[in-house]
């Protein structure tokens, strides 16, 4: 567990994010690309492809046929990965509380390791979120091939 | 340091050598790019160590590989683009005669113009082989900007070695270490000085494609086509190309300081011996700085992609164009 932390430490210096977006959800994350709160200072760029990322973000309201593909985009992105929910929506549903389509929890469905609330979160908050996000070793599955074969057996 | 390649045991410690400097440099010049571009957008911009930052993560990553993908030829095309990336220092003079290039008496600019094919043609094979839609997309359009960009690059070099034939009948003049060490520029008359700049043109045009970098990187395009070529790859075997694109960008920035600025500082200062030779590395790491940051860091700041179609026809129309009137100036006597 010790070994695995250290390595977590290397995590936290270069998330790479895929965005996974509905509604208005990508409005809460235009300001920390930009030049006022520039997430590439911490290391943080947003990548093209699941399967270099190590954060999925998940932001906006999901509905039943939208979960289906970020549960896919989940199962191809390579561990150690962590998924990041962002804002009211995907707490509650949000404004879309009583919709018989969308979805009211989300961790019912994806493994969500750290929720930010606000509608929308502080810019802040996102970054406090993907410093913390790694720090809870033990809600991270094991890693790479060493720890896959210790997983398995 | 001078190491000869008489002795087998010079020649291994001699390619271990330039492996490490070239990605370690590579890497370093990544994180210049990213901090400079960050300043060009008034942002603060990662750490300059950012790009090893990257690499450890990808070391402790999972390595994916897709269930339908060739496995072989999927899990060896990022060795093998590292391993020609290396194979390509090997050739490249790294300023003055600091390092003897190991195996400079094997092979010469022509050499060295197609061996900087083949870590793309690696990733186009790792890209077909992995069986993504995305990446088959994006080796088909990688090989479309090869085939683009060879020719200008090719008129390049014959027109610096053909005048070069001319001052020099006789010589080795596709010889690297021959170019390195014989400057053109004060041997050209006006119209070859306004024929060089047009090839030195062209050859700031070519490097975004070779590198793949905005705004020819149609084959990554990563809100098109999901990273293209790499789409697939996680793990060691992205930071194997990782490692191989930084690498790649030391060797081609060094090409473009041995054919236009083979100039060393020492003999202009008057040291010579180890100091000098210093100097001259120095000296070279600065201009080399100057290359990348003007064709790769500026390029990719200050334009956006072109289109897939627009690639291959300013490629095969205007850079063509300039450079062989470029290769006119210069061989005409004036």
């Amino acid at each position: 567990m010790v070994e695995q932390a250290t390595k977590m430490k290397r995590l936290i210096n270069a998330i790479w994010i895929f965005n996974w977006f509905n509604s208005c959800g990508f409005c809460e994350l235009i300001p920390l690309v930009g030049s006022r709160w520039d997430m590439e200072r911490f290391g943080m760029i947003i990548t093209g492809t699941p399967r270099h990322a190590d954060v999925l973000f998940i932001a906006g309201y999901q509905t039943l046929k939208s979960i289906k593909r970020a549960q896919v985009i989940y199962e191809q992105m390579p561990d150690p990965k962590a998924v990041i929910a962002l804002g009211a929506c995907t707490m509650s549903g949000g404004m879309y509380w009583d919709s018989y389509n969308t979805i009211k929890r989300l961790a019912d469905y994806i493994p969500v390791n750290i929720y930010i609330p606000g509608c929308p979160p502080r810019p802040e908050a996102v970054f406090e979120a993907c410093m913390k996000i790694f720090h809870h070793v033990g809600a991270v599955p094991p890693h790479g091939r060493k720890f896959a074969k210790a997983h398995r057996g | 340091m001078v190491v000869t390649s008489g002795t087998a045991l010079g020649a291994v410690i001699g390619t271990i050598g330039f492996a490490a400097f070239g990605i370690l440099c590579g890497l370093l010049y990544k994180g210049f790019d990213r901090k400079i571009s960050a300043h060009m957008q008034s942002r603060i911009g990662p750490p300059i160590i950012q790009p090893f930052l990257d690499v450890s993560k990808f070391m402790i990553k999972d390595s994916v590989q897709p269930e339908r993908a060739l496995a072989w030829l999927y899990n060896a095309a990022p060795i093998v683009s590292l391993a020609s990336v290396i194979t390509v220092l090997l050739y490249l003079p790294f300023g003055g005669l600091t390092f003897t290039p190991i195996l400079s008496g094997h092979g010469d600019l022509i050499l060295v113009v197609y061996l900087l094919i083949l870590p793309a043609l690696a990733m186009v094979a790792g890209g077909f082989a992995s069986s993504s839609p995305f990446a088959t997309i994006g080796a088909q359009r990688k090989m479309v900007t090869m085939m683009s960009y060879e020719f200008p690059l090719a008129v390049v070099a014959i027109a610096i070695a053909w005048k070069l034939n001319q001052l020099y009948p006789g010589e080795s003049v596709f010889g690297l270490a021959f170019i390195y060490s014989h400057p053109l520029w004060g041997h050209v008359g006006p119209a070859g000085i306004i024929g060089m700049l047009l090839l030195l043109f062209s050859i700031v045009v070519v490097t975004p494609g070779q590198l793949a970098t905005v705004p020819f990187d149609i084959d990554e395009a990563s809100p098109e086509i999901a990273e293209g070529l790499t789409a697939e790859y996680s793990g060691r075997n992205f930071a194997l190309f990782y490692l191989a694109d930084a690498a790649k960008m030391v060797a081609v920035g060094t090409l473009t300081v041995a054919l236009f600025f083979p100039y060393d500082l020492s003999p202009l200062i008057g040291i010579s011996g180890p100091v000098g030779s210093f100097i001259d590395f120095v000296f070279f790491l600065l201009k080399l700085f100057l290359v990348t940051t003007l064709t790769v860091t500026l390029t990719r700041v200050a334009v956006a992609r072109l289109k897939v179609s627009q690639v291959p026809t300013s490629y095969w129309g205007a850079t063509t164009a300039i450079a062989l009137v470029g290769l006119i100036l210069l061989v005409v006597p004036n």
